[in-house]
């Protein structure tokens, strides 16, 4: 299938006062027209930078971009502003993590949708105020024409959510990048929230990015996801195929530090040791070698490439370890083995 | 809201009381000067002088006057009656409220168009050599006292006595009412108006500029550049609209204050203004006068509040009084 937004090698770096930020290192993904792609990560893997600047949206005097990110065949990252600007909110929208705070508090939710709609589209303001009750009702926000009305603080936080993807949708965009959209909500309103999403991706047929920190939250709904740490994309794969045969240590510390229901209750959730890297001095090699438990001397200086697993051309990681060596520390690992005792079974020595 | 809009303004009357009652204290029972004496003249005899007190009755006790001048205030609207000339009080205030009004009115024109223009420019092009050098120079403007850049600005400028003169500035003393001759206000005024608002503008660029910075940084502002719109409607309707807020506030409280008199700029520049008239009065321990032209000052600010209070209501719709 052709993509519909094709990143490759992006690199994005802050100059910052302690020095330069390399937030972005490389990172390439696939975003396919119709699809769900979740991308996953810890705070500061780059998750976020990646969509916003693919948006545009990070371009300022500090920052350096490298790489391109095509979009039916046109590059956004050296498209100039102004025709950046009519593809974004239009072809490309994009809603974010606080639903408060992304609202201007001082405006009308009607007079933001309505704005929404005539940045891109030559209608009268009655025109536009039809097309966003009627957005928002397509959201499930119930009297639509009343509430069109309100200001973003008489809302409760899921309708704020709700309310700014009306506005994400009003152009009827091919992608919808939701960036953290269900991080600042109640439990309850987060599975209402994806449930919209996905809903509104298969109804309006659009292809969707959701970032998350949160396995969970893209594992019912995403067609293909990419995990990312430390800047880069460290594997990527269709989603059942990451849940039953993850390739990378950093994927299998992220599912073991998940509690599931499938696993007693006794048995202890596994953290990943240490903190995510500093940025500003990535470390050499394979950037999660400082905190994966299986590494070898040759990881600290050798850097992984992202490469087809065999016999999976859409299975893709960046681990130097071998094909057999992963799959059975993976097969231990789902035993319910820890990290340090599945190393010893498959007779791979201690390097630390 | 009609209910807060009551209360507040009965508020408004107890503060005035309690600023009249502080005012005479400090007047009547602090005495700078003595009335009666400075009323009599050069070389005055005592007979004359004790006439002088018992007609205005400043041999009663402090508390009898005190209720006297109430009472003719509360019960007649009557401010009372200078002791150095006789002339009504009220007749004077609102003879020369208009000049005062016109020099603070024109000053905040002035200070605002300037002060929002820079705050903007400056918050945009933050760290750029425009953006520091305005900032410097709006700190010189801001540590520059008013009397002195009226009087470097005289001395420069002025159409008769400037180094450097501007017919089209008129000198100092040159004031006449709008009602008489519009252009020659505006000329007589610009000069005034200029050095009042400098000092404001420069404060008024630095908090817009503050404010501006910081709301561009809302998750907000990044929402309205996602949708597409363009950098200049991000900037004056989104990012404005939050950071101006904060500048009505102190343009409500500022001009509050100025309203009553500009003492300083009223001084320098000879316009016959109330805080002309108060300066006058303080000098000659003119009782009735100083309590007359605080009142005035005192409504104008408490007004101001009020004012400044509802339309933030109307500015910040989360904003609800009850």
């Amino acid at each position: 299938m052709a993509a519909l937004l094709e990143i490759d090698g992006l690199t994005v770096d802050f100059a910052t006062e302690d020095g330069v930020v390399h937030a972005v290192r490389g990172v390439s993904l696939n975003v396919n027209a119709g699809q769900m792609l979740g991308v996953v990560g810890e705070s500061g893997s780059g998750k976020s930078v990646t969509m916003l600047t693919v948006m545009g949206l990070t371009r300022g005097p500090g920052t350096t971009i490298g790489g391109t990110a095509k979009f039916d065949g046109r590059d956004l990252l050296t498209m100039p502003g102004d025709e950046l600007r009519r593809i974004r909110g239009n072809e490309i929208a994009m809603i974010f993590q606080d639903p408060l705070s992304s609202l201007h508090p001082f405006y009308k939710v009607g007079a933001q949708l309505i704005e929404a709609i005539q940045a891109h589209r030559n209608v009268r303001k009655g025109e536009a105020r039809e097309r966003s009750i009627e957005l928002l009702r397509m959201v499930g926000i119930p009297d639509p024409a009343g509430r069109v009305d309100s200001y973003p603080h008489e809302f409760s936080g899921g309708m704020r959510q709700r309310a700014m993807i009306a506005m994400a949708l009003a152009n009827d965009p091919k992608v919808l990048i939701a960036d953290e959209p269900t991080t600042a909500l109640d439990v309850t309103v987060q599975a209402q929230i994806l449930d919209l999403i996905a809903r509104l991706q298969r109804e309006l047929n659009m292809a969707v990015v959701l970032i998350t920190h949160d396995l969970g939250v893209v594992a019912e709904h995403t067609h293909h996801i990419a995990v990312m740490y430390a800047g880069e994309a460290i594997e990527e794969a269709p989603t059942d195929v990451m849940f039953d045969s993850p390739s990378h240590p950093y994927t299998w510390g992220l599912l073991q530090s998940i509690p599931r229901l499938d696993r007693s209750r006794d048995e202890p959730l596994i953290p990943i040791p240490g903190l995510p890297p500093s940025l500003i001095s990535p470390p050499g090699g394979c950037g999660f070698h400082p905190r994966c438990p299986y590494v070898r001397e040759r990881h600290r200086r050798v850097h992984p490439e992202l490469e087809p697993v065999p016999d999976h051309p859409e299975h893709r990681v960046a681990c130097l370890l071998d094909e057999p060596t992963r799959r059975r520390l993976w097969e231990e690992l789902k035993r319910g083995e820890v990290p340090e005792a599945a190393r010893q079974k498959v007779g791979l020595k201690d390097s630390a | 809201m009609v209910r807060y809009i009551i209360r507040r303004l009965l508020w408004v009357v107890v503060l005035l009381v309690v600023v009249s009652f502080i005012t005479f204290i400090i007047f009547y029972l602090l005495p700078t000067a003595d009335p009666a004496q400075l009323r009599a003249g050069r070389q005055p005899n005592p007979q004359l002088v004790e006439q002088i007190r018992e007609n205005l009755g400043l041999n009663d006790p402090w508390y009898q006057q005190y209720g006297h001048y109430m009472e003719r205030l509360v019960f007649h609207g009557d401010f009372g009656y200078s002791y150095q000339n006789n002339a009504d009080v009220k007749t004077q205030l609102f003879d020369k409220a208009p000049a005062s009004i016109s020099v603070a009115l024109g000053a905040a024109v002035i200070w605002l168009i300037t002060g929002i223009a820079v705050g903007i420019i400056s918050a945009l092009r933050s760290r750029s050599v425009l953006d520091r050098t305005t900032m410097g120079l709006s700190l010189v403007a801001i540590s520059a006292p008013v009397y002195w850049l009226g009087l470097v600005a005289l001395y420069l400028f002025a159409a008769d006595i400037g180094k450097f003169p501007v017919t089209f500035f008129k000198g100092a003393g040159s004031y006449v009412p709008f009602s008489q001759d519009p252009a020659t206000w505006f000329q007589s005024l610009l000069l005034p108006w200029i050095v009042l608002a400098a000092g404001f503008a420069a404060l008024y660029a630095r908090l817009l500029r503050a404010n501006l910075i910081e709301v561009m940084s809302e998750d907000y502002i990044r929402t309205a550049r996602a949708k597409g719109l363009s950098e200049r409607r991000v900037v004056l309707k989104h990012g404005l609209r939050s950071a101006i807020t904060p500048i009505v506030t102190a343009l409500g409280l500022d001009l509050g204050v100025l309203l009553g008199g500009t003492i300083l700029v009223e001084t320098v520049f000879n316009i016959p203004g109330v805080g002309r008239y108060s300066y006058d009065a303080i000098t000659n321990a003119d009782i009735p006068v100083i309590q007359g032209t605080v009142l005035l000052g005192a409504f104008f600010i408490v007004m101001a509040n009020l004012v400044v209070d509802i339309v933030y209501a109307f500015l910040d719709p989360r904003v609800r009084y009850s």
